[in-house]
């Protein structure tokens, strides 16, 4: 073997050598994601009992002595997920629906770049606009002294759950195989009927997966929800308070925390509730995806 | 009811929430473009912000998030697409193959104010790094390395089998192949990702509140261990933290944030439309 052979042997082995290592990386990553929130927030389990933390009704991380609840930022978070839920699912799926089925192809490209902008559009601009033009909105409708609520936040929210969900159930509807619907309209069945109850219905699978996706977003959100539900740590009664939510506690707290103190465990804990409830609703939404490609 | 009657009205019932999707988008970018634009002039882009951010410009914040976007960038592209060549070219449908996708799915799925949270406890505290831009565009590199990795995937995957024999049959070893005959045709798609990858970064807010962003900060940063300010934590802070604030320097920064994503994204969606259309296999 010549040199230069050598030398290029040398070479590929070390560049597949970082390849592997780049692959492995994100899992390195993941682990060490939960590695450092446990590191920093497991302490906070030392003073108050994971079941106390988890259900116990007040959140006054700064009153003396410090109560560390989170069960009012869990309500608070369901509440604005179900009612961006019930918005978007249903609009979302029809979008999604109208644009992979029905929609002329070029309609269907105008249709598809929209939605793409809107998930382009930064959570805090969509925030800033929610905050300016939905609270006072909601305000004067209702006749509240503050329009910025849980009702602003699930709609705000609605929005951002939009593109993921449109797009990939637009995608699960695509994948539908092109013999089902002719076998369907040689049936003597409507394009509609058709739409309805074949093809929605083969690709449910694929929907569920981006219903998950979508909701795994909105919990996730921080910044939009953050401005528009008006931040109140008190148990929600209603979607016409002002609710606050497991992550925009975490985003707008720990500016004001001493390091290591008990306030900073606890948004960290907050952090591992977060990073496994996200952790299942993926997982479970990687599966339903898979069903579909087979 | 009659079919044809009831497949109108459900058609039109699909088509009004497409609407109600799509309606929403123009609305955003009208209000803003129409009450920013009268903000943005040259020495708004271009000066520092004065009296308290309630005049003079935005050009830290804009410098800023210049600064974490590129730094976001170097760090994830190469390792983004040296994961996505294992995952397209390297590895049989086994276990590992499967943990690593698995974990990429659930990175893209971690709210991005945990990111902040990570990032704040190795880069900021473990690391020593403080809250600076190193820490900053770390930060947003891994929030962003899931959409490299599945844009470069894509792009891979979508050059032909064919190409890859070939170029083996010759005697190429299976990284000149890689190299010669696989990256030159998957690189536009890497770069659409790329692209997006920009625009997300440039665009978040949470995982920069711990890591690096300065609520103010008239001056420029001059080394990697500064603190920055970033347009969106700019404009997060004179909309909710600061009262006061003209109404038209608020709209002047979302316009600016909303314009710098936007082009990223437009980009993008071109470049991809190009690629699509000069595709010969």
């Amino acid at each position: 073997m010549d040199i230069r052979t050598r030398i290029r042997k040398i070479r590929e082995f070390i560049i597949e050598r970082m390849i592997f290592l780049s692959a492995i990386l994100s899992i390195i990553i993941v682990a060490l994601i939960f590695a450092f929130l446990l590191k920093e927030g497991l302490s906070i389990f030392w003073r108050v009992p994971l079941s106390d933390f988890l259900f116990a009704r007040n959140w006054y991380p700064i009153s003396e002595p410090p109560q560390f609840g989170i069960l009012p930022l869990i309500l608070g978070s369901i509440l604005v997920t179900a009612g961006a839920g019930i918005i978007s699912i249903p609009i979302g799926i029809a979008s999604a629906l109208f644009i992979a089925e029905i929609a002329p192809r070029k309609t269907k490209e105008v249709m598809k770049a929209g939605i793409e902008l809107l998930a382009a559009i930064p959570s805090v601009v969509i925030g800033f606009i929610g905050m300016i033009t939905l609270g006072p909105l909601i305000k004067t409708i209702f006749n509240l002294p503050t329009g910025l609520t849980a009702l602003s936040g699930s709609i705000t929210l609605a929005f951002m759950a939009m593109p993921t969900i449109v797009s990939i159930a637009e995608d699960a509807i695509t994948a539908v195989p092109r013999q089902y619907r002719e076998a369907a309209i040689a049936m003597g069945a409507t394009k509609w009927q058709t739409t309805w109850r074949i093809v929605a219905y083969a690709a449910r699978p694929g929907m569920l997966a981006a219903v998950m996706l979508g909701i795994g977003r909105v919990i996730g959100e921080t910044m939009a929800v953050m401005m528009v539900t008006g931040n109140a740590a008190l148990i929600p009664h209603s979607f016409l308070q002002p609710v606050r939510t497991l992550t925009a506690t975490v985003a707008a707290e720990m500016g004001e925390t001493v390091q290591g103190g008990e306030h900073y465990a606890a948004l960290f804990a907050i952090g591992i509730v977060l990073f496994i409830i996200t952790f299942l609703i993926n997982g479970a939404a990687d599966i339903y995806l898979n069903k579909t490609k087979k | 009811m009659n079919v044809q009657v009831k497949q109108k009205i459900a058609f039109s019932i699909l088509f009004f929430c497409t609407l109600l999707v799509i309606i929403p988008v123009l609305v955003i970018l009208v209000i803003i473009f129409a009450k920013g634009i009268s903000a943005i002039d040259i020495s708004f882009l271009t000066e520092m912000p004065t009296n308290g951010m309630t005049a003079g410009g935005i050009f830290p914040a804009i410098l800023g998030t210049l600064y974490l976007v590129l730094g976001a960038i170097l760090f994830a592209v190469p390792l983004g697409v040296l994961s996505a060549i294992y995952l397209v070219e390297y590895s049989r449908e086994n276990i590992l193959s499967r943990i690593v996708k698995l974990a990429i799915v659930n990175l893209a799925g971690v709210p991005s104010v945990v990111y902040g949270l990570f990032g704040l406890g190795i880069f900021v505290l473990f690391l020593g790094f403080g809250a600076s831009i190193l820490s900053g565009s770390l930060t947003l590199g891994i929030m962003i390395l899931p959409v490299i990795i599945t844009a470069s995937r894509e792009a891979l995957e979508s050059v032909p089998k064919s190409f890859r024999i070939v170029s083996l049959s010759l005697g190429a070893s299976k990284w000149q192949t890689i190299r010669h005959s696989v990256l030159p045709h998957a690189l536009p798609g890497i770069l659409t990702g790329t692209i997006l990858g920009l625009g997300r970064a440039a665009g978040e807010t949470a995982p920069i509140l711990f890591t690096v962003a300065a609520f103010y900060l008239p001056k420029l940063p001059t080394s990697l261990f500064d603190q920055t300010m970033a347009l969106p934590y700019h404009l997060y802070v004179i909309s909710t933290q600061v009262p006061g604030i003209p109404e038209n320097v608020r709209y002047g920064t979302a316009l600016v944030l909303l314009l710098l994503v936007l082009l990223l994204n437009l980009a993008a969606i071109i470049l991809r439309y190009q690629f699509r259309k000069r595709k010969k296999w």
